[in-house]
């Protein structure tokens, strides 16, 4: 009984927004929802989001055979959404060892992206480089930005350090909007040169992809290795109880420092990754959501854990493709979403056992 | 005198927590801190160890001034603490918690970690069997490979001796230890001590275990209301009379 | 710039006398509206250690709602009838409704998360926002929505300053509802009840206090208000967009911080303030870039001092 003065209260708060109609459409589909709720629930008894029990091996072989023939497979868009996915692959990785593995709730990681992206686009548009004779330049410069942002993230706790991080993206943004001199604010900056290799250009999306891929495997085997390390498992203790760690010798400062730039390296990848392939970037890109989008991908797969951010990433970018029908509820579906996930299994949908493993390498 | 601190005093707004306490440890002894609750011991840790600045006095260790160090250098410089309310690393595994305290003893940085280097993996190696020893050695070797926040709390707090153990400490700080525990735990965990000072150690315990302070102390002092009231050996400290009156209107704890 | 110099500026001639004066009313209108919103993220911050990201979006309801009520009863005729008693209703009508949505966002997202991580709420509260924001581009459109015109523009004019009644409107309703509500919460038991959770939550359970009730009570309180402010926004600006939240959002946090955070005549000072920053900075600094006054001063202060104007230091860290 409750639970219908429920759904007529949800109706009725819908009103002034959706008219009369709207109204009772609305507490006719969730009437409709939850009756289907109760009925699979007394079918199976139980109903939880479901855990994905996985074998790493098989995983990764099958894996392996579908990623390294793709290009054959499938049509050429979504090989385009296979060379987006990589960068957010990537994009994702650096976040990761920000938020999931020192702890640190980081809300601008597009900037470090748009700085990459933006260091890319000038410095192969203005002064005539290469794509990887930037690419050392790009590195440095989003590496460098890292550094300053860990400055606040020193004295900051939890939530303040969360706003002053979307603050630090939104001054990036608002500087990439309005200086035009440099970076022809929203018409952004186009005609980015693709890379080359031995003189063959990685015009096509097929070599594109390979690259992308390539990438995305070297990010994974680097910031795996650092995670089995000492830096990690400081990272790690410092998320755990940053008082606890510093007793134990850890420099809590040094690290934090390291994460943000080593965080921001990969967003800087990322990003000279993603101007190349588009051609164009413009401050549209890099907003507050694309932030929110990676930190989304991180808590899905299950905060630290690297095949959790993977198969994370992997979700949120395909995601919508296969319910492109969809699209127009598609962000509506990612607030319902975050709020649902936090209540329901805040720990990622991969079962932690992830940790057991660490151990054993 | 492995261990000195002379006047220290912290003030909090306008509470007097610890107030111009001074004493001299000789090394390889065990002390304990002992005083009703509220008289400062928690605080005086967190000077010694540098989680806390004290306001006046200053602390040595092995003669060098230490007072103002941040926690890790502290560490680093060979004293190692345990927590009153238990701090392991709760969803690391036993094994990674005790691997953390080896951190300030091994050096291999992000370089050698990605090339994956012989030295590299030679260190991560070391750092692994030592930190399986300092397990075997506090008895919790079998949960190697369990998660730190499922191991009953008798477990977490040996898993948090054994941590600090593994920063190769020469002296090391017990708070509470004996917190918690049953007889048999309380007898296994004074065994525990001692064999920690065979091996070297000095030790100082802040506890409200009689038995325990009583049975493994070398030397006692104690607090009350952030001032040392007294000192000496077990023996004198149970004759004392201001620490009887200290601790007057409580169950005879001696 | 020396000082002389700064004195010539601003004062000495007369039209830069009259720029001056008529940014500090600017600054006084969209301060006010600061400040509104920022006591709803002050008071949901004392009572529960959350940022409510999602609070920008109630504001955002807030002008909506007005701009549909208001809607409504002109096409009815009611407007023409009498525009004090449509405006009335339609800011009675719209509290009302976003009172409504701030209470059942506390009890969906917020409540079941109270006792987890610092962590979770906040995700959750973006979540709420991202979802908001959505629904009413689905329901509403994206395109803006325009406020009926049905505000007179008389000027008043003073000292050769003209305001708006409009503005004037909006600066004395703000001081109103900042008043009344020092009021409820110094005078009445539910406020001291507020004030009591906000200093020690388990404490005042203990004395008897339905910690719900009052956790309900602040967001109805913060939601209310934030209505009112929406509502004026839209009648100033005469046109809203369903991302409107955002940026006011993140402005208002800012004041909310800045006279600290926690603080309920911190938010009121600081929301003045930051309106007064900013119409100052975009009069004479540069307009262009209005929006980072705020974020550089929202840095700024958590950099150096945290806790804000008026607030106190922190015991935990």
């Amino acid at each position: 009984m409750k639970k219908l003065l429920f759904i007529i209260w949800l109706s009725f708060l819908s009103l002034p927004f959706m008219g009369i109609k709207g109204a009772l459409y609305l507490f006719l589909g969730i009437c409709a929802v939850f009756g289907i709720f109760i009925f699979l629930k007394k079918s199976f008894k139980k109903v939880r989001i479901p855990e994905i029990p996985y074998n790493l091996k098989f995983l990764i072989i099958g894996l392996l055979l579908f990623i390294v023939f793709l290009p054959l497979i499938v049509k050429d868009y979504y090989i385009d959404v296979a060379i987006l996915a990589g960068i957010y692959i990537i994009l994702a990785l650096g976040v990761n060892v920000v938020i999931g593995f020192s702890g640190l709730l980081h809300l601008g990681f597009a900037a470090f992206y748009a700085i990459g992206a933006y260091s890319n686009a000038l410095l192969t548009t203005r002064l005539g480089m290469g794509f990887w004779g930037a690419l050392p330049l790009t590195l440095l410069f989003t590496s460098v930005s890292g550094l300053i942002l860990a400055f606040p993230a020193l004295r900051l706790r939890g939530d303040y350090l969360a706003i002053v991080t979307l603050g630090f993206g939104e001054i990036i943004r608002l500087i990439l909007n309005n200086w035009d001199s440099l970076t022809r604010g929203p018409n952004g900056i186009s005609n980015i040169p693709a890379p080359f290799i031995f003189g063959i250009e990685f015009k096509g999306l097929s070599s594109y992809y390979y690259l992308v891929l390539v990438s995305a495997l070297i990010a994974i085997f680097i910031v795996r290795r650092v995670y089995y390390s000492r830096i990690g498992r400081a990272w790690l203790s410092i998320r755990e109880d940053e008082v606890a760690a510093e007793a134990m010798g850890i420099n809590a400062t040094k690290y934090k420092f390291l994460a943000f730039i080593f965080g921001a390296f990969w967003a800087g990848l990322a990003g000279a990754l993603f101007a190349s392939k588009m051609r164009f970037v413009s401050p549209e890109s890099f907003t507050f959501m694309e932030s929110v989008f990676v930190v989304c991908m991180v808590l899905l797969g299950g905060l630290g854990s690297i095949p959790g951010v993977i198969l994370g990433s992997l979700i949120l970018v395909l995601l919508p493709e296969i319910l492109r029908e969809f699209q127009l509820y598609r962000m509506l579906a990612l607030g319902a979403g975050l709020v649902l996930m936090m209540i329901f299994r805040p720990q990622g949908l991969l079962r932690v056992e992830t940790t057991r493993l660490r151990g054993k390498k | 005198m492995i261990l000195e601190a002379r006047a220290l005093t912290k003030v909090f707004g306008g509470l007097k927590a610890v107030e111009e306490v001074s004493f001299k440890v000789k090394q390889g002894i065990i002390l304990s801190i002992i005083g009703p609750n509220g008289a400062g011991k928690t605080t005086l840790f967190n000077c010694l160890t540098g989680l806390l600045s004290p306001t006046k006095g200053r602390v040595f260790f092995e003669d060098k001034d230490i007072t103002n160090k941040k926690p890790y250098e502290i560490t680093t410089n060979g004293i190692a603490r345990t927590f009153q309310n238990i701090r392991v690393f709760g969803s690391m595994t036993v094994l990674e918690n005790v691997m953390i305290g080896q951190h300030t003893r091994s050096k291999e940085g992000m370089f050698t970690a990605i090339l994956g280097t012989k030295r590299f993996r030679r260190e991560e190696t070391e750092i692994k069997s030592k930190a399986l020893e300092y397990l075997e050695f506090v008895g919790i070797e079998d949960y190697a490979d369990a998660l730190a926040e499922n191991l009953p709390y008798g477990d977490q707090k040996r898993l948090e001796i054994a941590r600090a153990l593994a920063t190769e400490p020469r002296v090391l700080l017990l708070d509470e230890p004996a917190a918690g525990m049953n007889p048999q735990e309380t007898r296994e965990l004074m065994e525990l001590i001692n064999r920690i000072r065979e091996w070297g150690k000095t030790i100082i315990i802040i506890e409200h275990d009689m038995k325990v302070v009583m049975g493994i102390s070398d030397w006692i002092i104690v607090l009350d209301h952030g001032v040392k009231i007294a000192e000496g050996t077990p023996g004198e400290i149970q004759n004392n009379p201001d620490v009887i009156e200290a601790y007057l209107g409580k169950e005879n704890i001696f | 710039m020396t000082p002389k110099g700064a004195y010539n500026l601003l004062w000495k001639r007369k039209t830069d006398k009259i720029m001056f004066l008529q940014q500090i009313i600017n600054g006084l209108t969209v301060g006010g509206v600061y400040a509104l919103i920022a006591l709803g993220y002050t008071l949901v911050y004392g009572v529960l250690e959350l940022i409510n990201f999602a609070h920008g979006e109630i504001y955002m309801l807030g002008a909506y709602l007005g701009i549909i009520f208001i809607g409504i009863f002109t096409a009815a005729g009611f407007t023409q009838y009498s525009l004090f008693l449509s405006l009335l209703f339609t800011f009675i009508l719209s509290i009302f409704f976003c009172s409504a949505y701030g209470f059942t966002v506390e009890k969906l997202a917020y409540k079941p998360l109270r006792n987890a991580s610092r962590l979770n709420p906040l995700i959750s509260a973006i979540g709420v926002s991202i979802f908001l924001q959505n629904y009413v581009m689905l329901t509403q459109g994206a395109t803006d929505k325009v406020f009926p015109h049905i505000i007179p523009t008389t000027k008043i004019e003073f000292f050769n300053v003209t305001m708006t009644t409009l503005q004037l409107f909006i600066i004395i309703a703000s001081l109103l509802l900042m008043a009344m509500l020092h009021l409820f919460i110094m005078k009445t038991k539910t406020g001291k009840a507020m004030r009591a959770v906000a200093q020690d939550k388990v404490m005042a359970s203990l004395l008897g206090i339905n910690i719900d009730r009052i956790i309900s009570v602040t967001f109805v309180i913060g939601s209310g208000l934030a209505a009112a402010a929406g509502i004026m926004v839209a009648m100033y600006y005469g046109l809203v967009n369903y991302s409107i939240g955002y940026i006011v959002g993140i402005k208002a946090f800012t004041a909310a911080v800045l006279g600290g955070i926690g603080s309920v005549p911190g938010a009121m000072l600081g929301g003045l303030i930051l309106g007064l920053i900013e119409s100052l900075g975009a009069g004479y600094l540069s307009s262009e870039y209005k929006d980072a006054y705020a974020f550089i001063v929202l840095i700024l202060i958590l950099l150096i001092k945290p806790t804000g104007l008026l607030g106190k230091t922190e015991i935990h860290r």
